[in-house]
């Protein structure tokens, strides 16, 4: 409540409410309106184009622009019959399922644990090991692809979904450890120390007080890393079966 | 048992995921009641925490990461060392060094563009009645793999001679009344185009994450500034931007880090032809298709060291809001 009258007989608004209330002065303001317009617009018009020259035929797509479909609509359907046609498509469809779903939880989890050390646990050279941790983001898949490979093939455990979803825990680990660590860090201090004043141990502060805290960090990192792993084509390429490939090929 | 190596059918393969979850969990929860008991030296439950994530990286990445710092020092056999002569030749090489130029203008553009636009239109739509439809489109390219999303610029960049276009941009231009134009040919245009497609992936990540953030600032905080009266940009700028600030590196970090690394873009659209190519590419061009690991190994190196300066700003940082906790 900003400087405006408030009628004396009014409770407090609930948070809610002064949302609401929030949301209808929000609007009034045309400059903002435009701008986040343009940009929804901007952002949306490449893929609109797709969706519509997906329903297009082979000889207008090659012929016109995606935009005359509008003016003279000739849509169909055969290109999605045609690839929904092609054998294993449901098959490809379960096996990125089934590299996506560990491949989210495991570093998921692991990453935790790790950012909770690094957060919150005072040790020597904490700073300097988080920086390693952080740096080796860097490394480019192409170049572990080969020496991965060559240790996979040794244990025996070559084209299996074991190796892929290592492999994709081991990509992904860095980058979790990076954003998780940063979220755990927001988090007051004192939260944690009134716990553990209580006598309660790490695993009792990180699943009692830490872990309800994080819910939302931990749902919007896990979007991100579904959508790399589902999206990933190389890691199952170089390490999976032919049977066990995602959809994506 | 080896249907545990091999599954055939999919209920089979559906078990195997779960027996994979349940025996991750299963270990990590030993791991955790081992560690967590009381008056354990420090170290004990520190290597519980860390230990497993420390053991996989250093097996996937920081081992094949030293391998590679190896083979930048021999050459293209890994027979003979060779000093620094693979960086030499990068350092001297004209088409190298365009490749550094795109690289830089890659790595400083996509991240400060997707952080920004991604800021403002979270401040734009957040709470207002729309929020959610809004975020969804910006979020969308991002859900899109980004060889997919180079199929769909394909259909804004395309060029062909003549009135009809099947590329937007061009079409526009046509509209506009002046000739189309090869975007994806003409260096350094085309770098350009392509950073443009980046930012268009990457700020539905700066958006989501800058918003999550946004949306933790306390009322009483916007509350306070209001009585004072601050408004629209002041507010932003006073307010909303150094709240949100520790957000705002780890997004700038990620997406640079992320932009250094991937080359899915320049690959499918141009090849790196045309003097658009940027260090990943090259690493690949030289690694796996020119048939020099020695040269493609030094470029490893080298988007390695391009991100010293980002983990020391990190770092740094750290240590600032440690100070102030």
């Amino acid at each position: 409540m900003s400087d405006e009258m408030r009628p004396a007989t009014t409770r407090k608004l609930t948070r809610r409410e002064q949302r609401q209330v929030d949301a209808k002065t929000r609007l009034t303001s045309p400059a903002a309106s435009l701008i986040a317009v343009i940009i929804a617009v901007f952002w949306t018009v490449p893929t609109a184009g797709l969706l519509i020259t997906s329903f297009r035929t082979q000889a207008d797509i090659r012929r016109t622009g995606w935009w005359t479909a509008f003016a003279k609509p000739d849509f169909t359907i055969d290109n999605y019959v045609d690839t929904l046609g092609t054998n294993n498509l449901l098959n490809s469809f379960f096996n990125s399922f089934i590299i996506t779903i560990p491949a989210v939880v495991i570093p998921i989890i692991l990453a935790l644990l790790a950012a909770y050390a690094f957060a919150w646990i005072d040790f020597k050279g904490r700073n300097l090991l988080f920086a390693f941790v952080f740096a080796l983001q860097v490394v480019p898949i192409q170049v572990t692809l080969v020496p991965l490979l060559t240790q996979y093939v040794n244990w025996g455990l070559a084209n299996t979904y074991w190796t892929v979803w290592l492999s994709h825990t081991i990509f992904g680990l860095p980058l979790a450890i990076f954003l998780l660590h940063n979220f755990m860090k927001e988090i007051p201090r004192s939260l944690i120390e009134a716990a553990r004043v209580d006598g309660a141990g790490h695993v009792r502060v990180f699943f009692q007080v830490l872990l309800p805290l994080l819910v939302p960090a931990i749902a919007s990192f896990a979007i991100f890393q579904f959508l790399w792993v589902w999206n990933d084509l190389l890691v199952a390429l170089t390490f999976a079966a032919p049977e066990y490939m995602p959809i994506r090929r | 048992m080896t249907w545990i190596l091999k599954p055939e059918t999919l209920p089979e393969k559906f078990v195997v995921m779960f027996l994979a979850i349940l025996l991750f969990a299963i270990v990590m929860g030993l791991v955790l009641a081992i560690v967590d008991r009381p008056r354990l030296p420090k170290w004990v439950p520190v290597s519980g925490y860390l230990g497993p994530s420390l053991l996989l990286i250093t097996f996937g990445l920081l081992w094949p990461g030293l391998l590679t710092i190896r083979s930048s020092f021999y050459n293209r056999t890994g027979a003979d060392f060779v000093g620094l002569t693979n960086y030499q030749t990068i350092f001297t090489d004209e088409g190298f060094l365009i490749v550094l130029r795109n690289t830089l203008a890659w790595v400083v553009v996509v991240p400060l563009a997707a952080t920004a636009l991604g800021l403002v239109y979270a401040v734009l739509v957040d709470r207002t009645r729309v929020e959610k439809f809004a975020k969804t489109l910006i979020f969308l390219p991002m859900a899109i793999s980004m060889v997919g999303a180079s199929i769909i610029w394909k259909f804004m960049y395309d060029m062909k001679p003549g009135k009809d276009q099947i590329g937007l941009l061009n079409q526009v231009v046509v509209w506009l009344g002046g000739t189309p134009q090869p975007w994806l040919l003409n260096p350094p245009l085309n770098t350009f185009m392509m950073i443009i497609v980046m930012i268009w992936i990457q700020a539905g990540f700066a958006m989501t994450v800058l918003s999550a953030a946004i949306k933790a600032i306390p009322d009483e905080t916007i509350e306070a500034a209001k009585m004072d009266g601050a408004v629209g940009v002041r507010l932003f700028w006073w307010v909303t931007v150094p709240s949100v600030r520790p957000a705002i590196i780890v997004v700038l970090t990620t997406i640079a880090m992320g932009t250094l690394k991937s080359f899915d873009i320049v690959y499918t659209m141009t090849g790196g032809n045309f003097d658009s190519s940027i260090v990943a590419q090259e690493f690949y061009t030289q690694s796996f298709v020119q048939g020099r690991p020695d040269i493609g190994a030094a470029l490893a190196v080298l988007l390695f060291i391009m991100i010293v300066p980002i983990i020391v700003y990190n770092v740094r940082q750290m240590r600032i809001s440690e100070g102030e906790r």
